[in-house]
């Protein structure tokens, strides 16, 4: 089964919802779609799920076009953010639903349901009616749901952004599990850029209603193909800064130069604007964080093992990500250390140059 | 400690009185009508359950008794899914909303004796419009005022008319109220439009068609004014219903005992088929 999209778009009066989008989704990994709130990820689900009409385009399911099929007929699952159950059903007869619709035999829907309830452990309350159970297992029976029914395709709207922190945690570990080895191709759209890490596979950044990169997931956490690229997969957000290239050394804001190295040294001179991230600009100077920059500290957050600080070079305000607690002081003019190797150079129109 | 506080009886005061005049009381005196025998002059016999023995061996009661629940059986089999399917058809959202409720709303407006009274004179077979096109311009023999049949499809057909819209109004509130999240759940697991009127929105609409049913077979168990109006009863006493009847005996034969024990089985008949209903409709949603 493979999922592909051609030149899909979606349109709402005078408005593009859904630019130009063409996806070829296959089964075996999670095929993630990345983007910030209003990036159009549920807008995409819904044209591939059939629920909203496309202005133009193809949607093809293992090469067959079912653009014009109904929802009802392509055979797929969907999870919501909102945890969607028939309120006056019990677990089992929610898990059941799409399995009675199809008219499977009883004594299989009984079968497939207590698999689904075993593996999501809903076993104990497949007579409680959804009221009666918390979030996290009101979405454990939905997702139960889009297990049981096997279906072609399954896609998961932001599944965990309603649950708290400990059961997303352990729900998120659980997922890639879930749907290894049904042949599915499963859909997974989230705004949090350590989740598409986390659940692997491929990513598909989407920005303003288009997918702006596609690839295996940690390949386009290393490879950002364009500023946009960069931008949406970092949490803290990026560091960009615009810098002037003459010959071999790289110049940012007024004091600030160092030689460059590598890729960008093929670059012509110009101006660029490089992006980097927080774990790269360091408090301290170590081997390769080596380009000091000074700016006055602004926000900053210990956690546990982690210390972020926000500073303001004049120029504009990065961030700074070091393991350990380092002691900042608010309003203190700090000292921080860039490693220029792990820069990315973009083009002045936004495209990858080194 | 409790503490034992009887200031809440001081509360329920003014709904006991009211009750007390507008329901105990004149249900009283007909209790009263009913165990005793009077000619006038306030001089009463005691008679006993006589009246009551009467009634329920008279062959009279066990036919109006029978056409109350034929009537009420067509009206209901008729209305209900009738409304039912009106309020699926009815638009969501949009201009159209307010103007399909209104005109749902109307038949209702009317009095009741005026729409016995349209009813009369529209299907007339002389003079009236409906009675004139079918007689005169279809061919077709319709006389409800001398044919028993055409008397039964008239009444029947007025009271399709004048309440479909309750179902219709009372239906369309619990569709409405479903979100549209579950038709879009139902449209991924499959559903077809069979399965998602029977396990979404009929499950959805159970409270308020309960409601409408036991509104429906109430007053149409009770009607009076319409088909009074409309046949008198007629023609001969084939549309004499429960109420019809019992209006002849106790003010066209002032058979005041006779007539109030027919009152109190008519009553405890409603109240005993209103109360099983009620149970066996609400028996899921206790346990």
């Amino acid at each position: 089964m493979a999922l592909e999209l051609k030149g899909v778009t979606k349109r709402v009066g005078a408005i593009q919802h859904i630019k130009e989008t063409s996806l070829l989704l296959e089964p075996g990994h999670f095929n993630v779609l990345l983007g910030a709130t209003g990036s159009g990820k549920t807008s995409l689900i819904k044209l591939m799920a059939g629920l909203d009409p496309m202005a133009s385009g193809q949607v093809l399911m293992d090469g067959e076009d079912v653009s014009r099929l109904s929802t009802q007929k392509r055979n797929i699952s969907l999870v919501h953010q909102f945890f969607i159950n028939y309120p006056h059903m019990t677990v089992f007869e929610n898990i059941a639903s799409p399995l009675k619709v199809a008219g499977m035999a009883k004594s299989e829907i009984e079968g497939r349901v207590e698999e689904a309830a075993a593996i999501l452990q809903l076993k104990p309350m497949l007579h409680r009616r959804p009221h009666e159970l918390s979030g996290g297992q009101q979405q454990r029976c939905a997702l139960a749901r889009a297990i049981a029914k096997e279906s072609r395709a399954v896609f998961l709207d932001e599944p965990l952004a309603n649950l708290d922190y400990k059961l997303r945690e352990e729900l998120r570990d659980q997922l890639p599990e879930l749907f290894a080895g049904r042949g599915a191709v499963v859909v997974y759209a989230t705004s949090e850029p350590e989740e598409a890490l986390l659940l692997g596979g491929k990513t598909a950044l989407m920005r303003d209603g288009r997918v702006t990169q596609f690839g295996p997931t940690a390949e386009i956490y290393r490879n950002p193909g364009n500023v946009d690229a960069a931008r949406v997969f970092s949490d803290p957000p990026i560091n960009t800064a615009e810098i002037t290239k003459q010959g071999s050394m790289a110049r940012l804001g007024a004091g600030v130069t160092w030689e460059l190295s590598g890729a960008a040294v093929g670059l012509a001179d110009g101006t660029y604007t490089i992006a980097i991230r927080p774990h790269h600009v360091l408090p301290v100077a170590k081997n390769g964080a080596h380009v000091q920059l000074s700016g006055q500290v602004q926000v900053t957050e210990l956690s546990g093992s982690e210390s972020s600080a926000h500073f303001d070079m004049g120029s504009g305000s990065w961030v700074s990500l070091a393991h350990g607690v380092h002691p900042y002081q608010v309003g203190e003019l700090h000292d921080f250390y860039m490693d220029p190797a792990q820069a990315y150079f973009f083009a002045p129109d936004g495209s990858r140059a080194a | 400690m409790k503490t034992e506080n009887q200031k809440a009886w001081f509360f329920v005061l003014p709904v006991l009185a009211l009750v007390a005049f507008n329901a105990l009381i004149p249900m009283m005196t007909v209790v009263n009508y009913s165990v005793q025998e009077t000619f006038g002059d306030n001089v009463f016999f005691w008679q006993g359950l006589d009246w009551f023995q009467q009634i329920l061996r008279s062959d009279r009661f066990h036919a109006a008794l029978g056409r109350q629940f034929l009537f009420t059986f067509l009206i209901l089999i008729i209305e209900v899914p009738l409304g039912i399917a009106i309020a699926l058809s009815m638009p969501r959202k949009g201009f159209w909303v307010p103007v399909c409720l209104v005109l749902m709303a109307l038949p209702m407006l009317i009095p009741w004796n005026v729409v016995g009274a349209m009813w009369n004179i529209f299907t007339l077979p002389d003079i009236g419009l409906l009675g004139y096109f079918l007689n005169h311009v279809l061919g077709i023999s319709y006389d409800m005022t001398q044919d028993p049949v055409a008397a039964w499809v008239t009444i029947v057909t007025m009271d399709v008319w004048h309440w479909t819209s309750l179902v219709v109004l009372l239906s369309y509130a619990g569709l409405v109220s479903i979100p549209d999240a579950y038709y879009q759940a139902a449209k991924i697991d499959g559903a077809s439009n069979w399965a998602v009127f029977r396990f979404i929105q009929l499950p959805k609409m159970k409270t308020v068609l309960t409601i409408a049913i036991l509104l429906r077979f109430m007053d149409s168990f009770n009607i009076y004014t319409e088909p009074f109006v409309l046949t008198g009863g007629g023609p001969g006493n084939s549309t004499t219903l429960l109420s019809i009847d019992l209006v002849k005996i106790a003010l066209g034969q002032f058979d005041l005992g006779p007539a109030a024990a027919m009152s109190l089985i008519y009553f405890a008949i409603t109240l005993l088929v209103s109360w099983l209903f009620y149970t066996l409709m609400t028996k899921d949603d206790l346990n």
